[in-house]
């Protein structure tokens, strides 16, 4: 067992290693596949808990640090009981205009659904999709684009 | 705004129904554009003043229009007027076909016009100058505000007379106008002639508006708009300027289009996660769930008959399209290629469907038959989506957007246009940046 999940992370670390050699015009370090592992746009929704969580192009599936960061999401909305939030989800430029209003709406709901299940009711979460119309990078580069593939957390009271 | 009315009034004058020799072929690329004279229309002396133009200028105004028009086509190549060598009146009442023909022109379009209590009357005629005759002649009456149409009108039946298909001239769009930097979008429905004239701004910007598409009386647009943070699709009257949410949906719903009868609007409708086709029904309102799958389903489309509807969906892992009966049974994939495909949208003739493609990187708009064979890219681009059928099913509007540097600048969205032979591609003219266009039917049918 041990063996097998040394092999595996080893695998992930050479997977990982092969997909950031390719990505030549993104900040290395920035990028693991195509999702972003930077910290550039983050902004905090109190100390230490980020607002916000990355996807790679047409998936809406979390990260171990997307999960992380909506753990940390989950604590803090557990500690301030009043707060309600919106999860804004987000689409890079690349796709078509309707798909990736569909996708946005699946990602905020990926995140929506992960605070859930750490204890918050899905009554204090609204969701809304922008879909690929609110960019926070407005450049047209693989970067941009993974910083904009996103789900935020937005405080609504 | 004003209900515009024309009152066609079709005399056939001398009407002979003469087989033309000249035929413009417009099922392939035409390098060979034939050869047309559209002479200014000649004003009658007796002509009212008018306060929107020149009375004495509308003549050759109109056809100027014309000309702009045929040039559009790619199919005729208009001749320059300076080597015109009869007057407008005289050409009018019978041409010297043997001078026409010496300045190489195959065709003539003359005119004349009478402005007169306040009601603008034109007349036309269509002549074959290589077979020596008249081809068509029609006197229509409108009012003095509608001149460009007429020149539309004529633009239109000139068109069909050659080619045998339907104009597209005498026709708008609606798209979504777009200002400012790239971040930070503003976008209205906007409203425009064909040809990039009379623009009309239907809302004010202050909430994001999406995906304008006419209904096929031209009367009624369905579009998504974000209007208290709450995206939904809206129904909007374009002549009374009412609008209401179509449905009552407790999520987004998003990328509506009318049924080809006008009677229901197909959309999208997004709940936890998941995105499934519904129709309502405009009298009724009873709502219709037609697909129900895990998968994002989108971009609906129906068949001209109405019997079917196209659409794009995940449900295999990426974007491709998918044509079903009208009810959700029967869901046949049809996109088999490589890459994703999305935006279906049915030919007015129902013989194709047109689409989005994107594969490695690059965006194109392509046609292909409605079962999915004969796939036939058109144009390849950075990004490039959204094709609207003209009403004649023979040439594509969409949009396009360009890289954006560092900074967000270089950035621009704009309409375009591509024959459904893969040639004569052109941009659209418009006032701003523009977005998901919406090419209305004929006005005048």
């Amino acid at each position: 067992m041990k063996f097998n999940l040394a092999l595996r992370n080893l695998l992930i670390v050479l997977f990982g290693a092969l997909v950031l050699s390719a990505c030549s015009t993104a900040k290395k370090g920035d990028l693991t596949g195509d999702v972003y592992t930077g910290t550039e746009t983050i902004e905090y929704l109190a100390k230490g808990v980020p607002d916000r969580v990355f996807f790679a192009t047409n998936k809406s599936s979390l990260t171990t640090a997307a999960r992380d960061t909506l753990r940390k999401q989950a604590t803090w909305l557990r500690k301030n009981k009043d707060l309600t939030v919106t999860v804004e989800g987000h689409a890079d430029e690349r796709g078509t205009r309707e798909y990736n209003l569909a996708l946005g709406e699946r990602r905020a709901n990926a995140a929506k659904d992960y605070l859930m299940t750490y204890g918050i009711s899905g009554k204090r979460i609204s969701v809304i999709s922008y879909g690929k119309e609110k960019p926070v990078n407005p450049a047209s580069n693989p970067l941009a684009w993974s910083q904009n593939r996103r789900s935020v957390t937005v405080k609504t009271n | 705004m004003k209900k515009i009315i024309i009152f066609l009034l079709y005399v056939s004058l001398n009407f002979t129904n003469v087989k033309a020799l000249i035929k413009v072929d417009i099922t392939r690329g035409n390098l060979d554009p034939l050869p047309i004279a559209i002479s200014p229309l000649h004003v009658d002396k007796n002509s009212e003043k008018l306060d929107i133009i020149d009375t004495d200028k509308l003549g050759n105004e109109i056809s100027k229009i014309i000309e702009s028009n045929a040039k559009s086509t790619g199919l005729f190549n208009p001749l320059n007027k300076d080597a015109f060598v009869q007057k407008p009146d005289i050409a009018h009442l019978k041409p010297r076909f043997e001078d026409w023909r010496l300045i190489k022109a195959q065709a003539l379009v003359t005119g004349k016009l009478l402005i007169k209590d306040n009601k603008l009357k034109v007349e036309f005629r269509l002549w074959d100058l290589t077979a020596a005759k008249e081809m068509l002649a029609l006197s229509f009456t409108t009012t003095p505000a509608n001149w460009r149409r007429v020149a539309h009108i004529i633009s239109d039946k000139v068109y069909e007379r050659l080619t045998g298909e339907g104009g597209y001239f005498d026709t708008r769009i609606i798209y979504v106008s777009e200002t400012g930097p790239k971040d930070q979008r503003v976008k209205k429905l906007a409203l425009m002639d064909q040809d990039g004239y009379n623009i009309k701004y239907l809302t004010l910007g202050n909430e994001l508006v999406l995906t304008p598409r006419f209904n096929p009386t031209n009367q009624l647009v369905t579009y998504m708009s974000y209007f208290k943070n709450m995206p939904r699709v809206y129904l909007l009257d374009i002549e009374t300027g009412i609008q209401e949410i179509v449905g009552n949906f407790p999520g987004m719903t998003f990328a509506p289009r009318f049924s080809p009868d006008g009677q229901k609007i197909i959309m999208s409708f997004a709940k936890e996660g998941n995105s499934d086709i519904y129709s309502m029904d405009l009298k009724s309102r009873i709502v219709e769930q037609i697909t129900k799958h895990p998968s994002i389903d989108t971009s609906p489309t129906y068949s001209p008959d109405g019997k079917y509807i196209a659409f794009n969906s995940d449900r295999s892992g990426l974007q491709q399209i998918y044509v079903m009966r009208s009810d959700g049974t029967g869901v046949k994939r049809i996109t088999h290629g490589k890459g994703i495909y999305g935006t279906p949208v049915w030919s007015p003739r129902g013989d194709l469907i047109a689409f989005t493609k994107v594969r490695k990187g690059r965006f194109y708009i392509g046609v292909m038959r409605s079962d999915g064979t004969g796939e036939r890219l058109l144009t390849e681009n950075f990004y490039q989506e959204a094709p609207s059928w003209s009403p004649n099913g023979r040439v594509l509007i969409f949009y396009r957007e360009t890289k954006a540097d560092k900074t967000g600048k270089g950035f621009s969205a704009k309409l375009w246009s591509i024959d459904i032979t893969g040639y004569n591609e052109r941009k659209v003219k418009t006032e701003t940046d523009a977005s998901d266009p919406s090419w209305s039917s004929l006005l005048s049918k």
